[in-house]
């Protein structure tokens, strides 16, 4: 294991952060840690690198404890959300700052900047300072800098968070290349559950300071270990007292075994999906389904139609 | 949308702010060059090279300086305190540090010589070592740093809260030891605030006048600061003495000022 976390528990005053979590981090995994804001996730992410010392637990990276080491001495990588460039030096000394701090020769690290800049695609900047950089760049920078020094694991706070939509989605495929190139154990903080499914191979998702489950992006969506998963990752609707997704829905034009009557209130059509809305027993369930699903069946609002989950393979 | 204030409202607020300004400090300073350089250059220069002049001018610098390094060095530590740390007693630490400014320099003057004269406690020992406090130049220096000790703090203080400790925290993940963080990141990054800080400090350094007035006890030729000096030639009729000392004084302050000005960059 790259990461073990061992019962590790912090508070900030009255506030329960983390809640005894325990997770371990396979080494050179992607993993994200995913979960609404206060969740603890950052919190742990800092405990991780030192940032923070937690109340009680144990830290161990790469085998060694590392609770009671500062942050200098854990090896890690860490990138912040809002980039925190290092404002007065230009993109070239501020990648080369953790290998100057080691004394390394000039020509060593010269070339070893170079690469990096290339693998980030900055070259052509490395002589202007941060601010004469976009944000998506900036945040390249810093992960460059990050990973100059070899870190054993790198850490990401929230790295998209600051970005526009546009720039996050390029950011994230690179971020997923990037990896399959270097192979550095990685955790990023999310709450945005998409990011985790397209760029995770494993997600831990948290709440209230403790962890709700983890595993790969499929089993999380397929076997949700409790609601509070299910609908964190993915659409829900309420079916009498379950909850489904709205794509394991299926309507009938005419009653089957367990098959229930409902009303169709409104149909939407957003393209390719078709959203629609039914009463069953007199509460609100919502339908998803393909175009050429919908086309089949006779929707119009206020007509009858029944309603069952579907049959899946599982 | 509010409207734009009319032409008469505009023009009258700027020759307000212009009056103010003019019948304040204009004016009056500008009267003080004048009257220094009414006959020309040379009676400055004779005024300024006499003995006592120069050695009000040393003093002066002496005392100055001891209080630029002092709080320069005070200041920047307890800024980080204040900022980068919680801890018991940070408002009352947070409240002491303005009190210089509460006091009026008599005061703090007055309050010196309970401690450290000759014939308290303190000062008894101390001088029984050889160690005279009062009435020379170590009483000044601690009186001066006394009334300029909120300047680098309150320069340090907001500039420190806006750059924030992730640069900081960082270079620690990058290897950065403490001193190497504080060296290579936040004293780049406050820079410019500190600047702004010393030079207040040691404008108000070369113009304190109370509390050094107390605690030097105004021995010409030994203790007496530039201040001093001033005061001294004007109670004796000596105007052109004091005109000249007076402009040298404010001379070297303004200089400092705009020097800082000239030299820190557009954007920050």
């Amino acid at each position: 294991m790259a990461i073990e976390v061992r019962n590790i528990t912090k508070r900030f005053g009255d506030f329960l952060a983390l809640d005894d979590v325990s997770v371990d981090i396979a080494a050179g995994s992607l993993t994200a840690l995913l979960g609404p804001s206060g969740g603890g996730k950052s919190t742990l992410l800092r405990v991780i690198a030192g940032l923070e010392s937690p109340d009680s637990g144990v830290v161990e990276i790469s085998g060694t404890d590392a609770t009671r080491l500062p942050p200098q001495r854990r090896n890690v990588g860490f990138v912040f959300q809002h980039y925190a460039a290092f404002k007065h030096m230009s993109v070239y000394k501020n990648v080369a700052f953790g290998l100057e701090i080691r004394k390394k020769p000039k020509a060593e690290i010269r070339r070893r900047v170079d690469e990096l800049l290339e693998l980030v695609h900055l070259e052509p900047f490395a002589k202007r300072l941060p601010s004469q950089l976009s944000g998506g760049q900036r945040q390249r920078m810093a992960l460059a800098r990050a990973l100059a020094v070899e870190p054993e694991v790198l850490l990401l706070d929230e790295p998209f968070g600051a970005l526009d939509a546009q720039v996050r989605k390029e950011l994230r495929a690179w971020l997923r290349r990037l990896h399959d190139e270097v192979h550095v154990t990685t955790v990023f903080v999310t709450h945005d559950q998409e990011e985790a499914m397209d760029v995770a191979d494993r997600i831990v998702v948290m709440a209230n300071g403790r962890i709700e489950q983890e595993g790969t992006p499929d089993e999380l969506y397929e076997k949700p270990a409790n609601d509070f998963v299910m609908s964190f990752l993915g659409p829900v609707t309420r079916l009498g007292d379950r909850l489904v997704r709205p794509h394991d829905l299926e309507l009938l034009d005419k009653a089957e075994d367990d098959s229930t009557e409902a009303k169709v209130v409104r149909v939407v059509r957003l393209g390719f999906e078709v959203r629609v809305e039914i009463q069953v027993d007199g509460s609100d369930v919502w339908v998803q389904m393909t175009r050429y699903v919908a086309d089949r069946l006779d929707l119009e609002p206020g007509g009858r139609i029944f309603v069952r989950e579907a049959v899946t393979s599982a | 949308m509010t409207d734009a204030p009319s032409p008469v409202v505009r023009y009258g607020m700027r020759i307000l702010a212009l009056g103010y300004l003019a019948f304040l400090l204009v004016i009056p300073v500008g009267l003080v060059f004048w009257r220094t350089f009414e006959n020309g250059i040379g009676p400055v220069i004779e005024a300024l090279s006499s003995p006592l002049a120069k050695h009000a001018f040393t003093v002066t610098l002496q005392v100055a300086s001891i209080a630029v390094v002092a709080n320069t060095i005070f200041g920047v530590a307890v800024s980080l305190l204040l900022v980068r740390h919680e801890f018991r007693g940070k408002r009352i630490l947070n409240t002491l540090i303005d009190l210089p400014l509460a006091v009026s320099p008599v005061i703090v003057g007055l309050a010196l010589i309970l401690v450290y004269g000759r014939l308290e406690p303190v000062g008894g020992w101390l001088s029984e070592r050889g160690i005279d406090i009062i009435f020379a130049v170590p009483g000044m220096a601690m009186a001066t740093i006394f009334v300029s000790l909120p300047l680098v703090v309150r320069a340090v203080v907001p500039v420190l809260e806006e750059v924030g400790i992730e640069q900081e925290q960082a270079a620690w993940t990058l290897g950065a030891s403490p001193i190497q963080t504080f060296r290579r990141i936040t004293l780049p990054a406050i820079r410019w605030g500190l600047a702004y800080g010393i030079v207040l400090t040691l404008a108000r350094s070369l113009g304190e006048f109370g509390a050094i007035a107390v605690v030097s006890g105004r021995i010409r030729g030994k203790t007496q600061t530039l201040t001093l000096f001033v005061e001294e030639r004007f109670q004796n009729f000596d105007e052109h003495a004091a005109y000249a000392a007076a402009f040298a004084l404010a001379g070297v302050a303004v200089v400092a000022l705009v020097a800082m000005n000239i030299s820190r960059p557009e954007e920050s």
